[in-house]
């Protein structure tokens, strides 16, 4: 079982700080999610990890290898892309059996004719097919073996996609947003069937997506990344319910997290809007973020006003303006702070 | 009531249906009746033409049915203008597919130099064919060339007279022809390249191929085949009329070593006069067209599309 | 890509010196032919390798051909068909491609697969019985002559439809809303969005037609109407003979109007080509 750990890794497009001394560790058996907006740099460090990309600085292991100097293809990574990136003119079978040809056969033995004098080859090939064919019948593939990928459905391609990843038994597994281009309800399905592979598999799985249910459900745990740096990298419940910083708060989270300008007294009690929140905090002006769901409407409760309200099945109702309003100075943060409000 | 409401629901898309109708035939009627008379009465003109001994001036003329083919057949003439233009077609073609590819995967290989070399190996396509033709003329010289001065001072005693000889003549031509085309298909090839997701490469570099040339046979060289065997064809059709340097600097000599199906069919109806058997020629070249698009198509049905 | 961007100049090197030395063969013509052009023909007939005159005689040279030839003479008629030729490609293909992309009409299937059958026939095939037509008119050595049989471009009016299907019908929906008539429309809606399909096909059509010959040696005798392709043919048969050094001045004069306008722009020249090459 291996692990994969990254220690500072820089990236730099001209003047754009792309990756800035990122460190992320994943453990062997692991699954993390790497989460955050579009552009923030997760598919680069994926690209990095991967081997497509290479890095300004910084050190990448996987196991106890140095590979920063490998190419991908001494790597013994797999990577499932956004857009399955299948081979189009390979039958499903043959797309399967690419890393296994790449690695097991030598040059003279894939060329078309020439291979096939070549002696021990069909042994080799028989085995090849044998493994193709037991990475086909785990995701249920085995009836579309002789199919081109263009007659495929989207779900049926990101199977292929995935059992040419687990064909070769990797060291280390990397999912670039794999479920984007799915429609919902076949998201949802294929996110549980990952995780059941990954479970079965072992290997230690990173995970880019930009859908933070996606980071939340399936991951061991869930690292946010912005503007080329790592926020934090906690469970998906520490994550949700206790963010260490202000950004992370904001980005996980739907509807998003109310923020509250708000100040601490001498004494450290936090008062909204001349109300005590009994909430503590060093003295000064302080930022309250309180989760959507926290919020209870009571008579006697802080006068605020309730901007938007959203109906997801259980009744939530939350607000995004409170009176007086005042600009956040600096952040501080209390798990599960709940407020009561009165709406106005 | 109940009857009336649909009626008039139904009446106004009909009207504009019509109204439709109408403009889509006045747009098109400009091109329409172009087509008809610089495109389709004469080419069926041409089609009847091939079946009568038709001459620019004469008093009369007659139905003669497949006298022109048959006299075709019989001709050395066309004959040899038929097997040049079928090698040239076969010189020109791969020759050129494979540098225009070569020179396209260069280029693309790497960011230096990449609009310099782009735009000098076009060159040729936008250059008067027929005063390249002449520096060509001048280059191939026997005597006062460059080229042949150059293969005195490595020590070739007497070098082909390029041009005027009839073992050298189509050969000569060929290189013309593939130095004309080179520039076309590189940048067909470019646009193929460019269409390849990248995907595909990081794909096959984490599925790993250690080298280019794996990546080649298995992303490249797959992914253009839609690319080349349109490049393929369109080479062929291009190079199938081959016209202007032959027009400029043999004239189908020497002794018809390089006449070529198109200058044939000129001088049979515009120097000879002899349009019905010019137009004969004209069909057959037709013919050796239709046949390439054919092949192209039932090709593009069967093994590159991949849907 | 990343990678291939820090790739040294070292390790580039191959690459540039393959692509340089092919490059170098490549231009072998021009060099040799500007390098003609500016030599006396008594250097010339030496044969020397050197590609500098010992006595420079490119102003001797390139003014004999401008007083032996109408060289603007040739180019005016170059610009003249080639505009004359662009200018009704583009009039009657952009509405007829407009109608068969977007309008329902009786007959329109009928229409596109004509145009489908005209792609397949090179423009020599009509060509014998348009030489007699425009004789018996008395149209020959007329601009008329060089400009009409290529009115008609059915690689225009297809390009220009899948271009045009690719525009969203919401656009024709929207003028159709705001009162704008039909025939409008293919102005003032549907023209300024072909603009992309129109450059890349007017460079395909003029880099065609400025360097045709096949047809202008059928239909124009004499200087009055000839065109840049056939007056370099004349020069070299009539003019010049053996006078290469003239020869090579006229051919440097007449290919570079097209070749200056490929070097200005050339990333729209190469894009042309190629999307008027791989959509036909």
């Amino acid at each position: 079982m291996q692990g994969i750990s990254i220690r500072s890794v820089s990236r730099h497009f001209g003047s754009v700080r792309a990756l800035d001394k990122v460190s992320l560790d994943v453990a062997a058996g692991e699954f993390v999610a790497l989460v955050g907006p579009s552009g923030c740099g997760k598919s680069t460090l994926m690209r990095i990890v991967a081997g497509i990309e290479s890095a300004d600085a910084g050190s990448l292991s996987i196991g106890s290898r140095d590979v920063s100097a490998l190419r991908a293809a001494e790597r013994n990574v797999a990577m499932v892309f956004q857009n399955y990136a299948l081979y189009p003119h390979l039958t499903v079978s043959e797309n399967i059996a690419v890393p296994l040809a790449m690695r097991r056969l030598s040059a003279l033995e894939r060329l078309p004719l020439i291979g096939h004098m070549m002696p021990g080859l069909s042994q080799k090939r028989a085995a090849i097919a044998t493994d193709v064919l037991q990475a086909a019948q785990s995701l249920g593939l085995d009836a579309l073996l002789d199919r081109k990928p263009g007659q495929l459905s989207g779900g049926q391609r990101q199977r292929v996609a995935l059992a040419r990843a687990i064909v070769r038994h990797p060291d280390a597994f990397l999912m670039d947003e794999p479920l984007s281009n799915l429609d919902a309800a076949l998201r949802v399905q294929t996110r549980r069937e990952i995780v059941e592979i990954h479970r079965r598999v072992g290997a230690a799985t990173l995970y880019v997506t930009h859908d933070q249910s996606e980071a939340l459900t399936m991951a061991d745990r869930v690292a946010v990344m912005q503007a080329g740096q790592i926020l934090q990298v906690s469970s998906p419940e520490a994550i949700y319910h206790d963010p260490q910083d202000i950004r992370v708060a904001t980005f996980i989270g739907s509807p998003r997290i109310n923020l509250i300008s708000a100040a601490a007294n001498a004494a450290g009690h936090v008062h909204i809007a001349g109300k005590s929140s009994g909430l503590q905090a060093t003295p000064g002006p302080v930022t309250i973020a309180i989760r959507p769901e926290n919020l209870r409407i009571e008579s006697n409760g802080i006068p605020c006003v309730a901007k938007v309200s959203n109906f997801s099945g259980k009744a939530c109702c939350f607000m995004r303006a409170i009176a007086p309003v005042m600009k956040p100075l600096s952040y501080g943060f209390r798990q599960k702070c709940r407020a009561r409000m009165t709406v106005r | 009531m109940s009857a009336a409401a649909p009626a008039s629901f139904e009446a106004r898309p009909r009207r504009l249906a019509r109204g439709e109708a109408l403009v889509g035939l006045l747009l098109s009627l400009p091109a329409g009746v172009a087509y008809f008379l610089m495109l389709l009465l004469p080419s069926l003109a041409t089609i009847l033409l091939a079946f009568t001994d038709y001459e620019l001036g004469a008093l009369e003329w007659a139905w003669i049915g497949a006298a022109n083919f048959e006299e075709m057949l019989a001709d050395r003439g066309f004959a040899v203008a038929l097997r040049n233009t079928v090698i040239y077609v076969g010189f020109v073609t791969p020759l050129s597919i494979l540098l225009g590819l070569g020179v396209a995967l260069l280029i693309e290989a790497g960011i230096r130099g990449r609009a310099l070399f782009r735009a000098v190996f076009f060159l040729p396509v936008v250059s008067l064919t027929v005063a390249m033709a002449a520096a060509w003329q001048y280059l191939l010289h026997p005597t006062i060339g460059p080229l042949n001065a150059f293969l005195r001072l490595l020590g070739v005693a007497s070098p082909p007279f390029w041009l005027s000889s009839s073992d050298w003549v189509l050969l000569s031509l060929g290189a013309i022809g593939t130095w004309e085309n080179i520039g076309y298909n590189m940048v067909l090839f470019l646009a193929g390249l460019s269409a390849i997701p990248r995907e595909l490469y990081h794909a096959a570099e984490v599925d790993g191929t250690k080298t280019w040339l794996d990546r080649f046979r298995l992303v490249t060289w797959p992914m253009l085949g839609p690319t080349t065997l349109f490049v393929l064809t369109i080479t062929m059709i291009r190079s199938i009329r081959v016209f202007d340097t032959v027009a400029v600097l043999t004239q189908g000599g020497p002794n018809k070593a390089s006449e070529v199906l198109l200058h044939t069919m000129y001088k049979e109806g515009f120097t000879f006069m002899r349009l019905g058997y010019s137009a004969a020629i004209t069909l057959v070249f037709l013919m050796m067209v239709l046949g390439l698009v054919w092949l192209q198509t039932k090709a593009l049905d069967k093994r590159v599309h991949y849907g | 890509m990343a990678k291939r961007d820090l790739r040294s100049l070292w390790a580039d090197t191959p690459r540039l010196l393959v692509l340089g030395f092919l490059a170098l063969l490549l231009l072998m013509p021009y060099i040799w032919m500007i390098s003609a052009s500016v030599k006396p023909l008594d250097e010339l007939f030496r044969a020397s390798l050197n590609l500098w005159p010992e006595r420079f005689y490119g102003v001797e040279n390139y003014r004999q051909v401008f007083s032996q030839i109408p060289v603007f003479g040739y180019l005016w008629n170059g610009v003249v068909v080639c505009a004359g030729i662009l200018f009704f490609q583009l009039l009657f293909a952009v509405p007829a491609a407009y109608a068969l992309a977007k309008l329902h009409f009786p007959g329109r299937d009928l229409a596109l697969g004509l145009v489908m059958l005209g792609l397949l026939v090179p423009p020599h095939v009509p060509a014998l019985p348009l030489y007699v037509a425009f004789s018996k008119m008395g149209l020959l050595n007329t601009y008329a002559a060089l400009i009409l049989p290529f009115t008609i471009s059915v690689f225009a009016i297809f390009l220009f439809r899948q271009f045009f299907k690719a525009l969203p019908d919401e656009l024709v929906h929207a003028a159709r809303l705001d009162g704008i008539g039909e025939f409008e429309i293919v102005w003032r809606v549907i023209l300024p969005n072909a603009w992309p399909a129109a450059t890349a096909f007017a460079i395909f059509s003029v880099v065609a037609h400025w360097n045709d010959l096949f047809w202008p040696l059928i239909v124009i005798e004499g200087q009055a109407r000839a065109t840049p392709a056939l007056g370099v043919l004349y020069f070299r048969s009539d003019e010049a003979g053996d006078d290469f050094a003239a020869l090579m001045a006229a051919a440097v004069i007449m290919t570079l109007p097209l070749v200056l306008a490929f070097l200005f722009a050339q990333r729209r020249f190469v894009e042309g080509i190629a999307t008027t090459g791989l959509k036909g």
